[in-house]
């Protein structure tokens, strides 16, 4: 009888061992997640579709970033957004549009502003890409989302100045690329989610080229991201990055 | 006495024409004195209800703070200082902290400021006593403009966001508790007001507010270290601004009456003297001289004008008084002027209104009567005696 069940102890030993051999931690994951998705520069083709009560709009855009800090994005279509430009610098973010011949820094009440009246705002323009650098993880689950097995990861701010106090991320566990977020206030109310529809493989690396992006406390159903084309590791000259060149 | 005396008695002989420019002369006054009178009260009823809701006897604004200037708004909170927390404790003073942020009624985004003040503060007449409800996790007081752009009403749950004072996002369902009547837009218009405490705490911003209103009774506000006094001259500047502008404007409408009006005195001047040349030549070779004719005839101009003034004075004052007490209710749209000004208007008579007015227009009157006169300055009584003028 003993010897029995020193044998299921064992095996229960061996078997809690073995899963937690198997199961990354978090912050690992998340490591991960950031080596898929990051590169020092990258020039991105995308579209917008913002779905409002009026139907729907597509506003097409490039994007040129380099690391966390800099990036410079031009909208290409429609005609009536054609020609406005946005200049992320540090923390500072101006506009330039076309028909007004003004650049305008986008401070205070205006960064909580939506872009073009879709769910993102200024404000999450702003945000740090890289997630380990704002977040601790943990892994909290298993999950499968479209059809991939994924790891269910909570993130919680590292840091005092963090947007989002807490975030739960759907990571696929093969191809590290999170297909599910969902961001919260400090009070942990939902604010903000992201759910990948599709995604394809570009140079050696995972990419979301579908999601859809949505303020919970909106009305509607979100704001769609299609991806038309993304350049990783791109050369990209140092004066686009200028207020300069919001004028060009 | 002679001329004066003359003079009545030309005014009075001519009759019809005299009481026909006294008429005009006599709506010109009215008409000047109610308007700016109506001027002079939407700029006291503006000035008292900002007073009374917002401005208190002045302000202590944290030195970053600057409302025209929303950049700076989120940096615009401090620790209170301790010789105003004086003040404070003395009720002699509430602080108010702003925070912006964004409420969704109905879905919709709508960025707001987010007002926190004391709910037993007695120093303005926001009824904040409303916000002590204790059930409510974040009770709200809101304004009838705020509540009737959001679609609110008292009861309803809105969620509130807003940044801590680090920038991490926080939110929370409110409930709507009252929705104050007020003339004052600028404690109405896209904010809404939270218990200061909760404020406080929702934001991490303890025992910090972004200005503080003083009691209307408090006398030589001292100078307090990182905070400005800003006094009532400075508050109400704005308004004091705008009122000039709109009697500027209704200056046009007094500068019409009056060039009208006096057009006729000017007329009746000219042919005075073409038609009395007889009159005139007689007087002159009875021994009046030139200067005394000019002041004859300038005097008949100018007694218009009192008659005018007494005139006015008759069917004036009652319509005036009637006016004071009755006030004149506003149309729907000026609520969105920009003024705090109330359902109905009260007008303001001063005396230096009334003399004032008095004044100019007897002025303008002489100068009218004498322009023409001075062609007497060349008339040869021989001349005149034979009807013509050289």
């Amino acid at each position: 009888m003993r010897k029995l069940f020193s044998l299921i102890l064992l095996v229960f030993i061996t078997a809690a061992a073995a899963a937690t051999a198997q199961t990354p931690s978090g912050d690992w994951i998340l490591q991960k997640v950031d080596e898929n998705m990051g590169s020092d520069n990258k020039i991105i083709v995308a579209e917008m579709v913002i779905r409002g009560r009026r139907g729907s709009r597509t506003i097409q855009s490039k994007s040129w970033i380099q690391g966390t800090e800099q990036s410079f994005t031009e909208f290409l279509a429609p005609a009536r957004e054609k020609g406005t430009k946005m200049l992320k610098l540090g923390d500072q973010l101006w506009t330039y549009t076309p028909s007004t011949d003004r650049t305008i820094l986008i401070s205070g009440h205006m960064l909580r502003q939506s872009i073009m009246g879709s769910d993102l705002s200024y404000e999450d323009k702003m945000e740090d890409p890289v997630l380990g650098n704002l977040y601790s993880a943990i892994v909290v689950g298993e999950e499968t989302f479209l059809d991939r097995p994924c790891w269910v990861l909570e993130l919680t701010a590292k840091k005092t100045d963090v947007a989002y106090y807490s975030r739960k991320i759907w990571v696929d566990k093969e191809r590290y690329v999170p297909l599910k977020e969902n961001r919260y206030a400090k009070g942990g109310k939902l604010l903000k989610t992201f759910e990948v529809k599709t995604v394809t493989r570009i140079q050696n690396r995972w990419v979301a080229d579908r999601a859809v992006f949505k303020d919970v406390l909106k009305k509607g159903d979100g704001t769609e991201f299609i991806l038309n084309s993304i350049e990783f590791n791109a050369d990209i000259p140092a004066y686009i990055f200028s207020k300069a060149a919001l004028r060009k | 006495m002679v001329i004066p005396r003359l003079a009545l008695r030309n005014v009075l002989g001519a009759g019809l024409r005299t009481w026909l420019k006294v008429v005009v002369l006599s709506f010109v006054f009215v008409v000047i004195i109610w308007a700016q009178g109506f001027i002079n009260g939407l700029n006291e009823q503006a000035e008292q209800a900002q007073v009374a809701a917002e401005y208190g006897g002045g302000q202590y604004w944290h030195e970053k703070y600057d409302p025209y200037d929303p950049f700076t708004l989120q940096d615009a909170h401090g620790r209170i200082a301790e010789p105003l927390q004086q003040f404070i404790d003395d009720n002699q003073a509430t602080p108010i902290l702003i925070v912006q942020g964004s409420i969704y009624p109905k879905g919709r985004l709508r960025p707001i400021l987010i007002k926190g003040i004391d709910p037993s503060q007695r120093i303005i007449s926001l009824p904040s006593h409303v916000l002590h409800l204790e059930e409510e996790d974040l009770p709200v007081l809101i304004g009838s403009r705020m509540a009737k752009s959001t679609g609110l009403q008292v009861g309803d749950f809105v969620t509130v966001q807003w940044r801590d004072v680090r920038g991490t996002f926080d939110a929370l369902d409110a409930q709507v508790v009252y929705i104050m009547s007020t003339t004052v837009q600028s404690i109405d218009n896209n904010q809404i007001w939270v218990p200061l405490k909760k404020l406080q705490m929702m934001t991490s911003m303890e025992d910090e507010a972004t200005l503080a209103v003083i009691d209307k009774n408090m006398e030589n506000p001292q100078n307090i270290s990182g905070w400005t006094f800003k006094n009532l001259d400075f508050l109400l500047s704005d308004i004091r601004q705008l009122a000039k502008v709109k009697t500027f404007g209704s200056m046009i409408i007094y500068v019409i009456l009056l060039f009208l009006s006096m057009l006729a005195i000017f007329d009746t001047q000219i042919l005075s003297i073409f038609r009395r040349r007889k009159e005139m030549g007689t007087l002159m070779a009875l021994g009046l001289t030139r200067g005394k004719l000019i002041l004859l005839f300038t005097l008949e101009g100018v007694l218009q004008g009192i008659l005018a003034a007494i005139m006015a004075a008759i069917y004036g004052v009652p319509l005036l008084l009637y006016s004071a007490a009755k006030g004149w209710t506003m149309p729907q749209i000026t609520d969105s002027m920009g003024l705090a000004i109330g359902e109905t208007l009260f007008p303001v008579f001063t005396a230096e209104l009334i003399i004032g007015t008095f004044a100019l227009v007897l002025i303008i009157t002489t100068i009218v009567s004498y322009i023409p006169t001075r062609k007497i300055s060349n008339l040869k009584p021989t001349d005149a005696l034979r009807g013509s003028l050289s």
